[in-house]
């Protein structure tokens, strides 16, 4: 069935093999590769050639294909005097946070619903479920506020890491997403661990998590690329600039830096999600699929 | 974990024929205990407080404070529907709204057919799928921050800006592409189009890998040609996720804020001002403290709309999306 959903697709394999119809597809599925290159790709390369060029034939040539002279120092510089090794190294910060609560409240929640059940575990996933259908511009304040004070223990979030975690980490269509995948694996191999003395906690860490890679990956990925990318909710929670990452940073510095060393900077912030999605790529596009099917 | 050998059952006392309540929370209590009703809420202690403290208690919060005068001055204040009625007069709620209109609707032009047009193609790639995916998704990943700065540099007004170099081959420009108030927006859709457009892609491309294919040679013994066979085999399996995208832009759309914020700063003479951004100067825009009531009001105003906008649609589209 597989081979055959492979072998077949809009075209027939036979009418494939007519020169006509090899032709035509050829051209336009040669013709997408190009546009992707040129506009997928072309940015992005564009950038990589600006970071290393003085600003002046930048702006001079800006589509010139090959830089008279390569200048490597506008990357020290921005590394350096831009200060750009200080704001990647809070984006790495804010990254590592809110993946690992993000994981940890993925895993915990997705496992107590999914393979504990106690009796309230339906009222919490009802509720779980109701904040997907809550768009976020709804939190935006109450939830500002809720750092400025957050309830019970009445202390202040602001300017500390945890204003980008916490709230990062309460992410229904992660949960979603790992109890799904936590209902699909084997009851069976639970009860054998339990029958052998295995606790909760234990059953977690030496069963279920090791079982779940492929979800795990999924999501740490999810969740280190939302990090990298959040701006609105790190400029009002962060505003100390020692704080802020790169995503706050690059905006604000913008004004004071040249154009050089500014793109540099542009370059130096993309480097380590581009590196990630080739790295994972399978991990995300198939991610990607799945916000569609779950979602739905 | 438990003592070695004692079998179960036996160390369990019988239920006492006659309890009182009192005695029956207790021994329900140490059953719950042994049960492992305790590490069952250790574990889900995460999930509870950090949804409870960042997610239920905010949005509990956000119902709340559209109806009182909040701004950490003064004490908060019971206002009834003052703040909806506040915002509903200002003068540039319709100039924010229609502008987010305006985006939504030039982001489904430029980004919804175009989308769907290079998954089908890429769907009968037979190699170096895995490139055509690649190539697609990768603006996704540029962090959008990024994106918008960079193309904020192509779009420069010069006549040596990267657009206007482009437009010059072919004779075209200068435009002043942000600086006019005309073209700013689409300007700004194109920008988000190219940064979104992938991720639509891959979801296409995933939902493709379903459609049933024995159809195709049912259609082919009837003659149907490959324009025939998309429309009437293709698309209609399609349905359920076209749907999704389309509901998903129009929220993704609806709160646009980074694009406008970051490129224009909702000009030039607001003609990219969005309902976010707007809902962003009522509670961060002053220097002299946050009209919280208002933003709040605003925000559930919009959540309403986005609701019973899915509601209608999921209604009218129920019969063939399933």
């Amino acid at each position: 069935m597989a081979a055959h959903t492979l072998e077949r697709g809009i075209v027939s394999s036979h009418d494939r093999r007519r020169p006509t119809v090899r032709t035509s597809l050829g051209i336009l599925q040669g013709g997408l590769l190009v546009t992707l290159v040129l506009v997928g790709l072309g940015p992005i390369l564009w950038l990589a050639k600006a970071a290393v060029t003085p600003t002046q034939e930048t702006l001079r040539d800006p589509l010139g294909l090959f830089p008279t002279g390569i200048d490597w120092a506008n990357l020290a510089t921005a590394w350096n005097r831009a200060e750009i090794d200080h704001y990647f190294v809070n984006t790495l910060i804010v990254a590592a946070g809110a993946w690992f609560f993000q994981l940890l409240v993925a895993t915990t929640g997705g496992y107590v619903l999914s393979v504990l059940r106690p009796r309230y575990g339906n009222v919490i996933f009802g509720l779980v479920l109701a904040t997907l259908f809550v768009p976020s511009v709804v939190l935006l304040v109450p939830l500002y506020l809720t750092i400025l004070d957050v309830p019970i223990v009445h202390v202040s979030l602001l300017n500390t890491f945890w204003a980008v975690w916490l709230p990062m980490g309460a992410s229904a269509f992660n949960v979603l997403l790992v109890k799904r995948f936590f209902d699909g694996l084997p009851r069976e191999i639970f009860e054998a661990a339990r029958v052998d003395g295995a606790g909760p906690f234990r059953l977690l860490w030496s069963i279920v998590l090791p079982m779940s890679k492929p979800i795990l990956g999924v999501v740490s990925v999810f969740a280190v690329i939302a990090a990298w990318k959040d701006y609105l909710w790190p400029l009002l929670v962060l505003p100390d600039p020692d704080h802020q990452p790169l995503s706050v940073r690059l905006p604000a510095i913008a004004p004071y830096l040249e154009l050089d060393v500014f793109l540099a900077a542009l370059a130096i912030s993309t480097v380590l999600p581009i590196a990630l999605f080739l790295g994972f790529q399978r991990l995300f596009l198939s991610g990607a699929g799945l916000g569609g099917a779950v979602k739905g | 974990m438990t003592t070695i050998s004692s079998p179960r059952p036996a160390v369990v006392p019988a239920p006492p024929p006659s309890s009182t309540a009192a005695r029956r929370g207790r021994r329900s209590l140490r059953d719950w205990l042994r049960d492992g009703g305790l590490s069952t809420l250790v574990l889900a202690l995460p999930m509870i407080l950090v949804f409870g403290v960042f997610s239920w208690f905010p949005i509990g919060r956000a119902l709340v404070m559209s109806v009182q005068e909040t701004n950490l001055v003064s004490a908060a204040e019971f206002v009834g529907l003052d703040n909806f009625v506040y915002v509903l007069q200002d003068p540039l709620l319709g100039k924010a709204v229609r502008n987010t209109l305006w985006f939504a609707l030039l982001a489904l032009v430029f980004g919804y057919p175009l989308p769907l047009a290079a998954a089908v193609l890429m769907s009968e790639v037979r190699r170096l799928r895995g490139l055509y995916s690649a190539l697609a998704y990768l603006p996704v990943v540029v962090p959008p921050v990024v994106a918008v700065l960079l193309w904020k540099f192509f779009y420069d007004p010069s006549e040596t800006g990267v657009f206007n170099t482009m437009a010059g081959w072919v004779g075209l420009g200068p435009y002043p592409w942000l600086q006019n108030a005309g073209s700013a927006m689409p300007s700004l859709v194109l920008e988000a189009t190219w940064a979104a457009a992938g991720g639509t892609v891959i979801i296409y491309l995933a939902a493709l890998v379903g459609v049933r294919t024995e159809l195709y040679e049912a259609a082919e013994v009837d003659g149907a040609g490959v324009w025939r066979k998309i429309w009437h085999v293709t698309l209609p399996q399609l349905r359920g996720v076209l749907f999704i995208t389309l509901i998903l832009q129009v929220i993704g759309t609806s709160q646009v804020f980074l694009e406008p914020f970051l490129f224009t700063g909702g000009g030039p003479n607001n003609a990219t001002l969005t309902v976010l951004m707007l809902i962003y100067d009522y509670a961060f825009g002053s220097s002299l403290g946050g009209n919280y009531g208002a933003a709040t009001a605003l925000s559930l105003m919009l959540a309403g709309v986005l609701a019973a906008l899915s509601a209608v649609y999921f209604r009218v589209t129920r019969p063939w999306s399933s």
